[in-house]
């Protein structure tokens, strides 16, 4: 049944006009906070076209909350978690494709489970365990249940499996050793899952919010998104102008960052998924 | 030659200062100190100022003030420190968690740590109302720092427009349901300026400790083991409240959220607000309209619970950092101090003493609001404070919200949350 | 065993080790801590903790709020999960497909992802404010009466599902994206010239091919409904009186509000033990369709 060229073309009309409708109704929340952000406080909930702007919504977040430090605090943060995880995921995806050792896929499967058990689920006890290190209230105390991820580990094994036996051959006959043939080897050729991953695993801990929630206490280690609800908690009585310059402030980075590499962030999600 | 003489001497001199500043930091006292937030304003900047003048005064004493949300934050926080081996020395918290403070053997008695005869007399020189949340067995174990009353705040333009006389707002429950419904404007199926607003979000047990009170009735006894939930007059309480949005229509049906409360009353959609003293400066900057401040009204009695935080201080400290937290306690709640602390949010002065300060006599003479608060401590009683109090709050709370969506009668679910109650406070008995 | 590969054993192990470790602290032994601290009762200071074997679990299974967020959980993945995906893939098709300024609606549909959901939880908070709001003022416009949206117990957990699948749409969005982009568009052509129709040709030929990436997506998407608690902690709460409480958050209150770590214990096992039948429920599933080499 071939329809005739008219209707088609007003259905598909009909059909880009959902789309961009979704489009503008996805886009709402940030549009309304810069609305909010760059208009004084009177204008925060009243939509008049010519309403005057103004910085100092900014000005007055920046002042309230120590938005600097929960930068310092986040990039430390989703940096040390990306670089250990980085370190044991390459080693363990490099056992798991390479090596054969005994109870290997009972270990595999172990690993798998952490996709379902993660580490939000066990904020409880994880709480116990970092009290018993010492580690309540500081940075590493964050990451480090996160560490060791498994979709890191997935991924790198996958990726490592398409890497041609021969190139690791000929690495052997130069006479490098085991880490040296990784080294060499593996880690540059999979650098798109490296880049793929990395992207993947910032984005999420730069938006974490439960586990730091807990573990944290003092400006010193809160991180951004932990630093905004307690900025933004309502029973400080709600001021949507500041709240959403706050706001704007805590995600700007990543906001930059992913309109200037839009394709590449989109590109690394999307190679993540394949695999 | 030269060149490289003073250079070294500088050096020398950089490494003379450093090792005689860490010296002198070496012998003082650190003490750390968590406190919440928990109405609008920029208080975090007024707690450091006042931090940063007590220092002034004692060089040997150095304090981190630690900003740490709300008081449900701030507790944990604290108490979450202590386990961690990094603990605070003192803190600001909420008033009614005493007795989960000392179940979990954090705090001292500052019976315990008052020597002279002085000191013990400055633990009785705080106004009565504000210490009933702070002492039990026979001790005080918390000293009053941000406490409030709950308010009513009324927009006197809008009552001038409806008719009623501004300088006489409603002074019973029956007045208020009279009044709210001459300031109720509709619009077709929408409301424009609702006549009363009670949150019923955030803390609704403390709006609702009001209206008991107003009704006779306490909602706890002085042990921490017993509450009286399902008696009559809270009943009658409840359905009150209920009453106002479903039978009078002066409130919106369902729950009023406590963070927009106060938008709501500057935009005018509301013309009366029941919120904390503490939101009185706030209110006073923003207002485009004449307000006024009063006393909830009266049903058998006027009524208020006391709210606010209290400072504690913990067991796990040195002698010496528990007298530097004792003194750091006195200056912040010297009769200036807290007079200046009061003018800047709306808290109460918490020492009458205060408000015979000059600043803040003449402060309340020009803005009578000011003294509201004050004036209702003559009818104010404890907040509801018992043991395993989050989760006794938390019963109300629910019964609370259930009988405002009308999930279920008040009678219903006052006695589901009493049997809860009695439940978990039975082993304290 | 050769000896060559004993050593390929050990070496296996050793670099396998350090990710081991992490693993076992914090996923493996916190899991069997949680089973073991169920069966004891909430110790203080003054009181201290004693074995209470199944004593907790009887406790939930009479905790009326219990029931109600578990049944709340349950509607949460039941309005997230289908609905997400069903827009996500459309989302795809339309992005890869003929819209005009394409490359902005897949930013603008993606970008819900990259915002944390506790920074956007305040502006949803003004979108559902009664009256001022601006759901309400929209719908003023329209004539409808004003709503409280997230003060009214049947509409309040519709609000948090809507949130999550603003929230979640995009990023199933993009792996659709690349499956779709691995399609050859000679196939579409070919169906088009032999008078199949959009739907026919979804149906029968891009369904199938988009299934594994479904089967990655709903696992997702499956996870996500127990994690995404962090709007509540702004929104509501869980209130009005639990209406929009979710397990997970609910775990959270009563460890760390309430300092019933046991009892919270207790209700992380339940969580744990959903958890898993999920994991070996599609570890069979996702076998018979998918071959891990």
């Amino acid at each position: 049944m071939i329809r005739s060229g008219r209707s088609k073309s007003v259905f598909a009309r009909l059909e880009h006009a959902a789309a961009w409708l979704l489009a503008i109704l996805w886009l709402s929340p940030l549009i309304y906070a810069f609305w909010s952000a760059f208009h004084p406080a009177e204008y925060a909930i009243r939509f008049e076209l010519f309403a005057p702007l103004t910085l100092e919504n900014f000005r007055i977040a920046w002042d309230q909350a120590p938005f600097a430090r929960y930068f310092v605090n986040t990039f430390m943060l989703v940096t040390s978690i990306l670089v250990a995880q980085f370190v044991l995921c390459t080693l363990a995806a490099y056992a798991f494709a390479r090596f054969d050792f005994y109870g290997k896929s009972v270990a595999f499967v172990f690993v798998l489970m952490q996709l379902m058990i993660m580490p939000e689920v066990l904020i409880v006890e994880n709480y116990s365990t970092m009290a018993k290190l010492n580690l309540v209230d500081t940075i590493t105390g964050v990451g480090l249940p996160y560490m060791a991820s498994a979709f890191g580990i997935f991924l790198l094994r996958q990726t490592f499996k398409t890497i041609p036996k021969e190139l690791e051959d000929a690495a052997r006959v130069e006479g490098c050793s085991l880490i040296q043939i990784l080294l060499k080897v593996y880690v540059p050729l999979a650098r798109p899952t490296y880049v793929a991953y990395g992207l993947v695993s910032v984005s999420y801990h730069w938006n974490n919010f439960l586990w730091p929630l807990v573990i944290t206490n003092s400006v010193d280690t809160r991180p951004l998104t932990v630093g905004l609800a307690i900025f933004g908690a309502p029973e400080s009585g709600v001021e949507w102008s500041i709240i959403t310059a706050g706001t704007l402030l805590a995600v700007a980075p990543l906001l930059v960052a992913f309109l200037l590499f839009q394709r590449q962030f989109v590109q690394s999600f999307m190679h993540a998924g394949i695999k | 030659m030269l060149k490289i003489l003073k250079h070294s001497a500088k050096r020398l001199a950089l490494a003379a200062a450093l090792s005689l500043g860490l010296t002198s930091a070496a012998t003082a006292v650190e003490l750390t100190m968590y406190y919440p937030v928990a109405v609008g304003g920029a208080l975090t900047k007024i707690v450091d100022g006042l931090v940063a003048d007590f220092e002034k005064e004692n060089p040997d004493i150095n304090v981190n003030a630690i900003y740490a949300g709300n008081y449900n934050d701030a507790r944990i926080k604290a108490l979450a420190a202590l386990k961690s081996g990094e603990p605070a020395q003192l803190s600001v918290m909420f008033s009614i968690d005493i007795y989960e403070l000392i179940e979990q053997g954090a705090i001292v008695a500052f019976d315990d740590v008052v020597k002279t005869a002085d000191e013990k007399a400055w633990l009785d020189s705080f106004y009565p109302a504000l210490m009933e949340n702070g002492r039990t067995q026979g001790k005080t174990w918390g000293i009053p720092f941000q406490r409030s009353t709950i308010v009513m705040y009324y927009n006197k333009d809008a009552f001038r427009a409806a008719g009623l006389d501004p300088e006489n707002p409603p002074a019973t429950w029956d007045e208020l349901v009279a009044a709210g419904k001459k300031l109720t404007k509709k619009n077709g199926d929408n409301v424009d300026q609702w006549g009363a607003m009670i949150p019923s979000t955030g803390y609704p047990y403390w709006m609702f400790g009001a209206l008991a009170m107003q009704n006779g009735q306490t909602l706890m006894n002085g042990d921490g083991n017993e509450t009286y939930f399902d008696a009559p007059a809270t009943v009658e309480a409840l359905e009150f409240w209920k009453s106002l949005g479903s039978d009078h229509g002066i409130m919106p049906a369902g729950t009023i959220e406590w963070g927009t409360l106060r938008q709501n009353f500057l935009e005018g959609k509301t013309a009366i607000m029941w919120h904390s003293t503490g939101n009185l400066t706030t209110v006073k900057k923003n207002a485009s309209f004449d307000f006024g401040v009063a006393m909830l009204p009266a049903q058998k009695r006027r009524g208020t619970p006391t709210g606010g935080g209290n400072f504690y201080i913990f067991k796990d400290s040195t002698d010496e950092e528990k007298a530097a937290a004792l003194k750091l306690i006195k200056f912040l709640t010297q009769p200036g101090r807290t007079g200046e602390w009061s003018m800047k949010t709306g808290y109460l002065g918490t020492r009458a003493d205060a408000y015979a300060t000059p600043a803040l006599k003449a402060y309340v003479k020009e803005f009578p609001p000011a003294a509201v608060a004050r004036d209702q401590l003559e009818f104010a009683t404890a907040e509801l404070s018992t043991y395993q109090t989050g989760r006794v709050r938390k019963l109300l709370d629910d019964a609370i919200q259930s009988a405002l969506t009308g999930s279920k009668s008040p009678a219903e679910a006052l006695g589901a949350a009493q049997k809860q109650a009695d439940r978990l406070l039975k082993r304290y008995r | 065993m050769t000896r060559r590969s004993t050593m390929m054993s050990v070496y296996g192990w050793l670099l396998f080790a350090p990710a081991a470790i992490f693993l076992i602290a914090f996923t493996y032994y916190p899991t069997l801590a949680t089973l073991a601290k169920s069966f004891y009762s909430q110790g203080t200071a003054l009181r201290p903790a004693e074995f209470v074997g199944l004593e907790n679990f009887e406790y939930m299974l009479d905790d009326d709020v219990f029931w109600q967020v578990a049944w709340n959980n349950l509607i949460y993945a039941i309005g997230t999960i289908p609905v997400s995906i069903a827009l996500a893939i459309l989302m795809a098709l339309w992005v890869n497909g003929k819209l005009p300024l394409k490359s902005l609606a897949r930013m603008a549909y993606f970008t819900p992802t990259i915002l944390p959901m506790i920074a956007v939880a305040n502006i949803w908070l003004f979108f559902y404010t009664p009256d001022i709001g601006l759901i309400d003022q929209i719908s003023r416009l329209f004539g409808f009466p004003s709503h409280n949206w997230l003060g009214d117990p049947s509409t309040v957990l519709g609000c948090i599902i809507v949130i999550t699948i603003w929230k979640e749409a995009g990023f199933f969005m993009i792996f659709y994206l690349a499956a779709l982009q691995s399609v050859s568009p000679e196939l579409e052509e070919a169906a088009k010239l032999e008078g199949a129709s959009r739907w026919y040709f979804f149906r029968r030929v891009l369904f199938h091919i988009l299934m594994p990436t479904t089967l990655f997506v709903l696992i997702n998407a499956v996870i996500n409904s127990f994690k995404l608690v962090d709007q509540l902690f702004i929104l509501t709460k869980g209130g009005p009186d639990n209406a929009s409480s979710l397990l997970l958050y609910y775990i959270y209150e009563v460890a760390f509000s309430f300092l019933d770590q046991a009892y919270a214990s207790t209700l992380t096992v339940v969580l744990l033990v959903v958890l898993a039948l999920i994991a070996v429920g599609q570890f069979v599933f996702l076998d018979k369709r998918v071959h891990y080499q």
